[in-house]
């Protein structure tokens, strides 16, 4: 008998056959994932989780009997029948098969837990950030190994077995090794021979070609060569995103809500998709303030309404901190659309200004729970409109509710052809 | 000065701990009772320590240590392990493989007594059923299972490199939506041996190779013969026609195939005929393995081999396990295997050794013998679940299940008859009726491919002959003759045939166009 102790396996055996089973269920996956995240705290929208897939696509089918027909069931525990009693059907059964209690599991759907991974691959697939144009190499150079030749020295992982087994071939040959049939034959010979004179002639001859054999080696130190590997560095393309938050006291607790997620949505698609995106976090009632992620997300504040604060401070972040020669800029602001009468114009100058600068800028209205979001009037929304125009990369949605987000989102960063843009 | 040995040098293990020197101990011991005192006969053992996750895989790929990929595997896995999680459902304490050597999986989590149960249960009880049962003799083969599920996997990962995952899935898929009709229920003469599957396949290949020349292409047609005047008789005959087993048609006779998908299908239907004395011999099987985890571990338990403790540890399990609730009961899911298994080696037991008048005279033959175990490893090799009952139920059984029989036939409206229960009237009728019920002859639908059009059309016919009035299921059966329709390439024709011969209903399909 032997007994194996498997527990030290690899893991995730099945790992693969579950990758083709989400690929086959993308669609209906990403349905699920979506509807998932409605009803979230904001704190949890992205963990991962359970979520419930329709069966339909994924079925199994065989050819099996269905319901109807004459059926015949022996049953155990007979308490009080006799033969020829006629039990009254249970209401709204006509006959037929009981449904057997165990095969209830999974009719009305499927129910299924992603791991955050998966959740975040299955939420963030075919996004981008659009025109990403500026390539510059980045100070902290990014470098991929690439295959480069063989070299004589390195790292024993790296050997180079057919190129070493090859040169050790070809060296045997030229220095005429004696190869091992050749000794063996020899020693038969040997073996066979009757004569001693002859006999001592060919274990002469044996000793030369062992001896030959021993200061030719099989493979010699000579002969190893290595995988050579050399480094070549990658240009990566430096992007800014610049998170313009309105928090200002007319933005209702449903409206802040409904910012968060988009720029919690934003943050992880940026932090997930792209190793050197900078974020700058900007939040603003009557004067902005840059902030570090957790205050942007959690922290309290409120006060009246300068739009042109956030906007100025983007401009002066962007003259001190990225040169836009180099850095790909991006913005996008949230707001209730509300500002300061007097603001508007200085808001328009600023925008005017800030948006050659940028490659894209989203601005997202939020409105009441129960709102118009195909239509808007507010101060910000009739500024900006005035503002845009085919040559200027704006893009504007609005948004009520929390099921909007998410098609909103998608719909500002889905991947497009480089030329066509968001148009509102 | 004599040494007695004290109660405690005998145990095989105290408490719930263990290691894999007591794992050894408890299999020796075990070992000793199954083959000497049961007079068991088993392939060598493996057994293999596994964590709950590595359970749970070998649930998804249908217990076998390894196996092809395929996206329903992913579902299985992803379904057991939702309702695992929830603590909804329990895994099974261990999973056996019909293989030589016998692997049996035994989960990190068991107790020392669960550790013995699953032992005596997997590596003896079921062990030995595998290796005597006729149906497994016929139908299996032990020793060749695992090399031939490693050759499949392998070359359908070939295939998926060669021709896509996409080409491939889709071949699978539609041979598994026909696995239920890819296994042969008659033997023919030549067995299977499965190791000589992949030399088969690298000859096949070889001479291929060996045959080609170019040339051939070139060389002109010339007017091919009709075959169109062949009768229908002939014509059957020459694909062996009427053929119940749908797989096997397709692999030989299929026109539009490529060799790759004739192998597919090979494949899968292997594994079928592989898994098709399972599900005849579930009652059996299980019967087997509980009857004799039973008799193993009261001998382990009165020699002292194992503590009261853990003795009443075992009894608790070993009473879940043989749990039967009755018809009403909140739990009835049918009949549990385990249960109505155990119960009929008991019972053969007792015929066999205290005998009473009606056990005579309704089981002359072994009752009275005296030999139990004799007559039960008779029974365990020539007997399959159908059979088994149908001979072996016995009246006290009945009487003792309280079993009854009821016919539901949807045209009396007043309601279900109770057509017979534990009584002199009732005993022959409910006997066969649940041997019957064991039947997969009976259970599964009878649908042969009767004819196909060679000079027409080549639509492919199959029919279905209806009994009961129990149609197929539509919404399934439609997939099915979908998948069916495209690996024939043409339109594909099922006709349902009730009682009185005539044809009830019709369903076709036909091919999709494959967009690549």
């Amino acid at each position: 008998m032997h007994i194996v102790d498997r527990r030290l396996n690899p893991r995730g055996k099945s790992l693969e056959n579950r990758q083709r089973f989400l690929r086959r269920m993308k669609g209906a996956v990403q349905q699920a994932v979506k509807r998932s995240l409605q009803n979230r705290n904001i704190r949890d929208v992205l963990d991962g989780g359970e979520i419930s897939l329709p069966i339909d696509g994924m079925a199994e089918p065989s050819l099996r009997r269905g319901d109807g027909g004459i059926r015949d069931h022996i049953l155990p525990g007979n308490r009080a029948f006799v033969e020829g009693d006629i039990l009254p059907r249970p209401p709204g059964s006509r006959g037929g098969k009981p449904k057997d209690a165990g095969e209830g599991d999974g009719e009305d759907g499927f129910r299924f837990v992603l791991t955050r991974e998966e959740f975040l691959d299955v939420f963030l697939d075919d996004l981008e950030l659009p025109d990403l144009a500026k390539r510059r190499l980045a100070e902290t150079e990014e470098e991929t190994p690439f295959r480069a030749g063989y070299s004589v020295s390195g790292s024993p992982a790296n050997i180079a077995v057919g190129r070493t087994t090859r040169l050790a071939m070809m060296r045997r040959v030229a220095l005429h090794r004696p190869r091992r049939e050749e000794i063996e034959a020899l020693q038969r010979q040997i073996e066979e021979c009757e004569d001693d004179e002859s006999r001592l002639a060919l274990e002469a001859k044996l000793k030369s070609l062992t001896e030959k054999s021993r200061r030719i080696p099989y493979i010699d130190p000579l002969d190893v060569r290595y995988r050579r590997f050399e480094n070549e560095p990658k240009p990566v393309a430096k992007a800014v995103m610049f998170c313009l938050m309105d928090v200002s006291g007319s933005m209702s607790e449903h409206m802040k809500d409904l910012a968060k997620r988009f720029y919690l949505l934003l943050y992880l698609f940026l932090s997930r998709r792209y190793k050197k995106v900078e974020i700058v976090f900007i939040r603003h009632t009557d004067r902005a303030e840059e902030v570090d992620e957790e205050t942007f997300f959690y922290g309290p504040a409120t006060g009246g309404t300068l739009v042109s604060s956030a906007l100025a401070a983007m401009r002066a972040i962007i003259a001190a901190r990225f040169d836009p020669a180099e850095w790909n800029i991006y913005g996008a602001q949230a707001s209730d659309g509300d500002n300061a009468h007097s603001d508007g114009n200085l808001t328009g100058h600023l925008l005017q200004e800030i948006l050659p600068l940028c490659q894209y800028f989203a601005y997202i209205e939020v409105g009441e729970e129960g709102g118009d979001s195909s239509i808007s009037r507010s101060p910000l929304w009739l500024l900006y409109e005035g503002i845009r125009s085919d040559l200027l990369p704006l893009s504007m949605r609005k948004v009520c509710r929390r099921g909007e987000i998410f098609p909103v989102f998608h719909d500002l960063f889905q991947k497009r052809d480089a030329q066509s843009r968001v148009t509102p | 000065m004599t040494t007695t040995l004290r109660p405690k040098e005998l145990r095989l293990f105290e408490g719930a701990d263990w290691d894999f020197s007591t794992l050894q101990r408890i299999h020796d011991a075990c070992e000793e009772i199954a083959l000497g005192e049961l007079g068991l006969d088993v392939y060598p053992n493996q057994i293999e320590v596994i964590t709950s996750e590595q359970m749970l895989d070998a649930y998804s790929s249908t217990g076998m240590p390894l196996f092809y990929r395929h996206w329903s595997f992913g579902k299985h896995f992803a379904h057991h392990e939702t309702f695992y999680r929830r603590g909804m459902r329990d895994l099974a304490y261990e999973i056996v493989i019909n293989s030589s050597p016998c692997i049996s999986y035994l989960m990190e989590e068991n107790t020392a007594t669960m550790q013995t149960l699953v032992i005596a249960h997997a590596a003896f009880g079921h062990n030995h059923f595998f290796k005597n049962n006729y149906l497994f003799k016929l139908w299996t083969d032990a020793e060749g299972i695992l090399d031939y599920l490693d050759f499949a996997k392998g070359y359908i990962s070939r295939c998926e490199e060669r021709y896509g995952e996409v080409a491939v899935e889709r071949t699978l898929d539609a041979a598994h939506a026909l696995m239920s009709h890819g296994v042969h229920r008659y033997a023919g003469k030549n067995t299977l041996d499965l190791r000589q599957e992949e030399k088969r396949l690298q000859e096949r290949r070889a001479h291929e190779e060996q045959m080609f020349n170019d040339l051939w292409r070139t060389v002109p047609v010339g007017k091919t013969k009709k075959a169109g005047d062949l009768g229908l008789e002939k014509r059957r005959a020459a694909l062996g026609l009427p053929q119940d087993n749908i797989l096997y048609f397709l692999e030989k006779s299929a026109p539009r195939l490529q060799p790759w998908q004739r192998e597919i299908l090979r494949i899968v239907r292997h594994v079928a005929q592989y898994f098709h004395p399972q599900r005849q011999t579930k009652v059996m099987n299980e019967g087997t393995a509980t009857y004799v985890h039973y008799q193993i571990m009261n001998r382990l338990h009165a020699s002292g081999q194992i503590s009261d403790g853990n003795f009443l540890e075992f009894l608790k399990s070993h009473a879940n396990v043989v749990f039967q609730p009755n018809y009403d009961d909140r739990r009835f899911s049918g009949f549990n295997p385990y249960a109505l298994g155990f119960a009929m080696m008991q019972d053969i037991e007792r015929i066999v050794t205290k005998p009473t008048e009606e056990d005579r005279a309704w089981f002359p033959d072994i009752a009275g013998r005296g030999d139990a175990m004799g007559v039960l490893r008779d029974i365990w090799a020539n007997y399959r679940d159908e059979s088994f009952i149908s001979q072996f139920l016995s009246p006290n059984l009945i009487r003792q299940l309280r079993l009854f029989h009821l016919y539901d036939d949807p045209d009396q409206t007043e309601g279900v008859l109770v057509s017979a229960i534990h009584n002199e009237r009732g005993y022959l009728r409910i006997r066969r009726q649940l041997s019957r019920e064991y039947d997969i002859g009976w259970t599964d639908p009878a649908i042969d491919i009767v004819d196909v059009d060679l000079a027409g059309d080549r639509r492919l016919l199959l029919q279905h002959i209806v009994v009961n009035d129990c149609y197929l299921q539509e919404a399934d059966m439609k997939l099915v003759l979908q998948h069916l329709a495209d690996l024939w390439g043409y339109d594909v024709l099922l006709q349902e045939i009730d009682g009185s011969n005539v044809v009830a209903r019709e369903h076709t399909a036909s091919p999709r166009k494959i967009v690549q």
